[in-house]
């Protein structure tokens, strides 16, 4: 069960733009090899959506895409991550990393301010010179929140309820006008509703942000996403388990006409 | 809308402001700093001490540990008495607050009353650590001693034939001094039994209870053997305290430097002798009491390094 | 403990059990009543301490005790310790002024930046640190700034108060910045917020209502302080006009006036005793009214 680079390739990718890329990527937690192996190029304004089995690495990989990974002491990798060609993690500032790549959380976290500072937060942060009132209704505008808020801005942002939480992230994490947005299960602790809600709301994003999309949750990939890796992990000799990527295609052959047998089986439904 | 990106896709990440990285860079240096400082003004207190005792260390040597005797007219000082006091006091004050503060803590933990009483008797409890140990003092002076004057005649005159009670009452003494203590050091024991027990898991107790045992027999068989650790933790962290108390101690102790094993006489503690006699000491004498200051500051120390690695221990179960 | 240490637990308990009889048990009627007199016992001294520090306190306090220096020695109810109450109030903030921006920075490098051994030996400093006897920080101000400045001043006995403060000021900083969720803090540092925005902007005002009340204790506690004050700040009869002088507190004036013959101050220092008690009860209960409406 060897899987390396040959299944990667996405043709349709000749026509866009990648934005991130991987190559030969390996992520360790100190002696622990968490990820291996992984070459992705993602492209531009799509919606990138990575599914598999917990523990695959998924979580750690879009975790390297913001450097958030460096957060971590023992977390080191090797191989190379790049965003529209420079690397990520040569001379690089991680802050400004960030401020290109935002990222949504499984949890809403929305800041214990109101909706107005959630959302100033990061023009504040970043010493961006703006129209903060027009920046605060264009964000909530573009996240499908406005409607519901317009009239309580000053309203603590933890006042709201789950799925008005993590839309009111999601226009905090675009308020920077980064150019790829990391959304880390965003809907995995929100109602159907809500989720539906966001979904829609990804899609409509597409057309401006490069999307990658952590997922447990295959229908989500299948209904939103234009491109799917499918990520495995295997166990080790001491018990963990070690991510790798198995195949990376648009959505459609993914779950239609999937190149290998352990991504049919995921997709099926026949998997662990 | 599209249009307003200000950073046009994949050009170049650029350096980060000089101003933002000199701030990130030096406010973890400044906390860094300070967090060290705080671990080195421990040090520093010893140190200090140490070095201001040093005349004395030279002189006395160690045998100011076994000596009785405090006079400054020969400059001949020996810290046995309130060595003595010290240790006496605060083992009195532990033998009777750790069964009442243990049976606090269990009155408190389990659901004898409804939860609001519990709450409010429990914060009733954590009351007596803060009020001023100088308010115990005077408290102690015009109410607890004339109090418990029948009760040291009684003790003197049917026990008198026990060295504990071979002396005559005369008020301040050891005896109102460890009670004012078991009520300071009261209050740490019992809010950390409480806690130790609260945190020991359902399914413990459960199990026990499930099978029919019955209250008191699940408390005494299961419970206290796994909430034990916890409970010495607090003690001893109790003792720390009790060692060190200072006010309350001075103004009910008696402050006499002879050794007496009644604990109806007048005694005295190293910390209450400091109070007693810092202010108006001469240079070989400040030597002297800062050597008895840095025994206590050794006896606590000790105390208390065992007591954290005993509560640290506890915590990590939570 | 392992869990099968506990399961073992639960086996010797089982055997215990079937050891027994049923029935109604005067053994666990027996206990509880040990453990209820026993809480009865702990809450006696707190209701008899409050009750005569109000009593023979609040008949004493007028305007005068508010106004006036501390009478003489044979004057009958006159006089009051006004200087004792800015004494403690201005060697309470010279303390807070120290201790607090050290203490809270010394958190934030434990709770935010520091990872591995280093915080855990930090914390254990701080922990130990805070069960040094307060006298001894006043002896160690007393080495380090009286015998140095040659006098004994509000300067000395503020700093001693300060020593005394900062172990509990880390510990609850500490405390209080643990409990915002590492959620937030992501949220800033994913958004491109440096460290120094990130813990300045967010995780400190998410935790600034814990923070203020772990303050405030502390702050109430330093005000109830002697031993650190006796031979630091010493005492004095008159006004305050230099913090490099002798300083009067409201705490070494109950010790002075209570351990004395006269019966004049002697009431005087009940009335202060009832003063000190009623900063630390009300701070204490509004810290815990307080903590009631904390945002995590």
């Amino acid at each position: 069960m060897e899987h390396t680079a040959q299944h990667t390739d996405v043709p349709a990718l000749k026509n866009t733009e990648t934005a991130i890329a991987t190559e030969q990527l390996n992520v360790y937690y100190g002696d622990f090899l968490a990820l291996r192996g992984v070459n992705m190029a993602i492209p531009e304004r799509k919606v990138t959506a990575l599914i598999g089995p917990s523990g695959c690495g998924k979580s750690t990989l879009i975790r390297c895409f913001n450097r958030l990974n460096d957060l971590i002491d023992s977390f080191h990798l090797d191989g190379r991550v790049t965003y529209y060609g420079q690397d990520l993690y040569q001379d690089v500032d991680a802050v400004q990393v960030r401020r290109r790549i935002g990222m949504v959380f499984q949890q809403p976290n929305p800041f214990p301010k109101s909706i107005y500072d959630n959302i100033a937060f990061g023009a504040r942060a970043t010493g961006l010179k703006t129209d903060l009132d027009a920046l605060v209704e264009r964000s909530l505008k573009r996240s499908a929140l406005w409607e519901e808020v317009k009239d309580k801005l000053k309203t603590n942002g933890l006042s709201l309820s789950g799925g008005q939480q993590q839309r009111l992230c999601i226009a905090r994490a675009i308020s920077t006008q980064p150019d790829v947005v990391l959304m880390d299960e965003p809907c995995s602790s929100l109602d159907p509703i809500s989720t539906l809600k966001i979904e829609s709301l990804i899609r409509e994003l597409a057309e401006e942000y490069t999307i990658i999309i952590v997922t447990h949750n295959m229908q989500q990939a299948a209904r939103m996403a234009d491109y799917t890796a499918f990520f495995n992990a295997e166990a080790t000799e001491d018990g963990k388990r070690s991510g790798y990527l198995v195949e990376f295609a648009p959505t459609q052959k993914i779950f239609d006409q999937p190149a290998q047998e352990a991504t049919r089986n995921y997709v099926n439904g026949q998997f662990g | 809308m599209a249009s307003s990106t200000s950073s046009p896709k994949g050009k170049p990440i650029e350096a980060r402001s000089q101003r933002s990285q000199w701030s990130d860079r030096s406010f973890t240096w400044l906390t860094r700093i300070l967090a060290f400082g705080v671990a080195a003004v421990l040090v520093f207190i010893g140190v200090q001490v140490a070095i201001d005792a040093m005349p004395a260390i030279r002189r006395y040597g160690l045998e100011f540990l076994v000596t009785s005797s405090w006079n400054p007219v020969d400059d001949a000082y020996g810290a046995l008495p309130m060595i003595y006091g010290t240790l006496v006091s605060s083992l009195i004050a532990l033998v009777l607050a750790v069964p009442i503060g243990v049976g606090t803590a269990l009155f408190l933990s389990e659901d004898f009353l409804p939860r609001p009483v519990r709450t409010v008797l429990s914060f009733m409890v954590e009351m007596l650590a803060a009020i001023p140990s100088v308010v115990y003092g005077i408290w102690g002076i015009f109410v607890l001693i004339p109090f418990l004057d029948p009760i040291g005649g009684w003790l003197h005159q049917n026990l008198g034939w026990i060295p504990l009670f071979g002396t005559t009452y005369r008020g301040p003494g050891m005896l109102p001094a460890a009670l004012v203590l078991t009520v300071m050091i009261l209050p740490i024991i019992t809010a950390i039994a409480r806690d130790s027990l609260i945190s020991l898991p359902p399914a413990l107790r459960q199990a026990a209870l499930g099978m029919g045992a019955t209250r008191w027999t699940a408390i005494f068989r299961v419970l206290i053997p796994a909430a034990f650790s916890g409970i010495v933790g607090g003690t001893m962290l109790a003792l720390g305290r009790a060692m060190g108390e200072t006010m309350a101690v001075t103004m009910l102790i008696g402050n006499s430097n002879d050794l007496n094993v009644s604990i109806l006489a007048p005694a005295n503690t190293v910390a209450s002798l400091l109070a007693n006699q810092f202010a108006e000491a001469g240079d070989l004498q400040i030597a002297a009491l800062m050597y008895a200051g840095l025994v206590l500051f050794g006896l606590t120390l000790v105390v208390n390094i065992l007591a954290e690695m005993i509560v640290q221990r506890v915590n990590v179960y939570k | 403990m392992t869990a099968t240490d506990y399961r073992s637990r639960a086996d010797r308990a089982r055997r215990a059990i079937a050891e027994q009889t049923s029935g109604p048990s005067y053994f666990d009627l027996f206990w509880t009543g040990v453990a209820g007199f026993f809480t009865l016992l702990a809450l006696i001294p707190l209701v008899l301490v409050l009750v005569y520090v109000v009593i023979r306190g609040f008949s004493r306090l007028n305007w005068a005790a508010f106004t006036q220096l501390p009478p003489p020695p044979l004057a009958p109810d006159q006089g009051g310790f006004a200087n004792a109450l800015i004494g403690t109030l201005i060697m309470v903030g010279i303390g807070a002024l120290v201790s607090v921006p050290f203490g809270v920075l010394a958190a934030i490098y434990l709770s935010e930046f520091s990872q591995g051994q280093v915080p855990r030996w930090i914390r254990f400093a701080t922990n130990v640190l805070s069960g040094v006897p307060s006298i001894l920080m006043g002896v160690f101000i007393y080495g380090l700034f009286v015998i140095t400045t040659g006098t004994y001043s509000a300067v000395a006995g503020g700093f001693a108060l300060g020593v005394l403060m900062l172990p509990i000021i880390v510990r609850t900083t500490d405390e209080s910045l643990q409990i915002v969720p590492k959620q937030v803090r992501w949220a800033a540092i994913g958004m491109g917020a440096s460290k120094f925005q990130t813990v300045l902007r967010v995780v400190l005002p998410a935790a600034l209502p814990a923070i203020a009340t772990g303050l405030t204790l502390a702050v109430a506690r330093a005000a109830g302080e002697t031993a650190p004050l006796l031979f630091t700040a010493l005492f004095s009869q008159y006004w305050l006009d230099s913090l490099f002088q002798p300083t009067a507190s409201l705490s070494v004036l109950v010790y002075n006036f209570a351990t004395v013959p006269y019966e004049g101050q002697q009431r005087l220092a009940w009335a202060a005793a009832l003063i000190l008690v009623g900063i630390v009860l009300l701070t204490s209960i509004l810290a815990r009214w307080a903590t009631r409406k904390q945002i995590y």
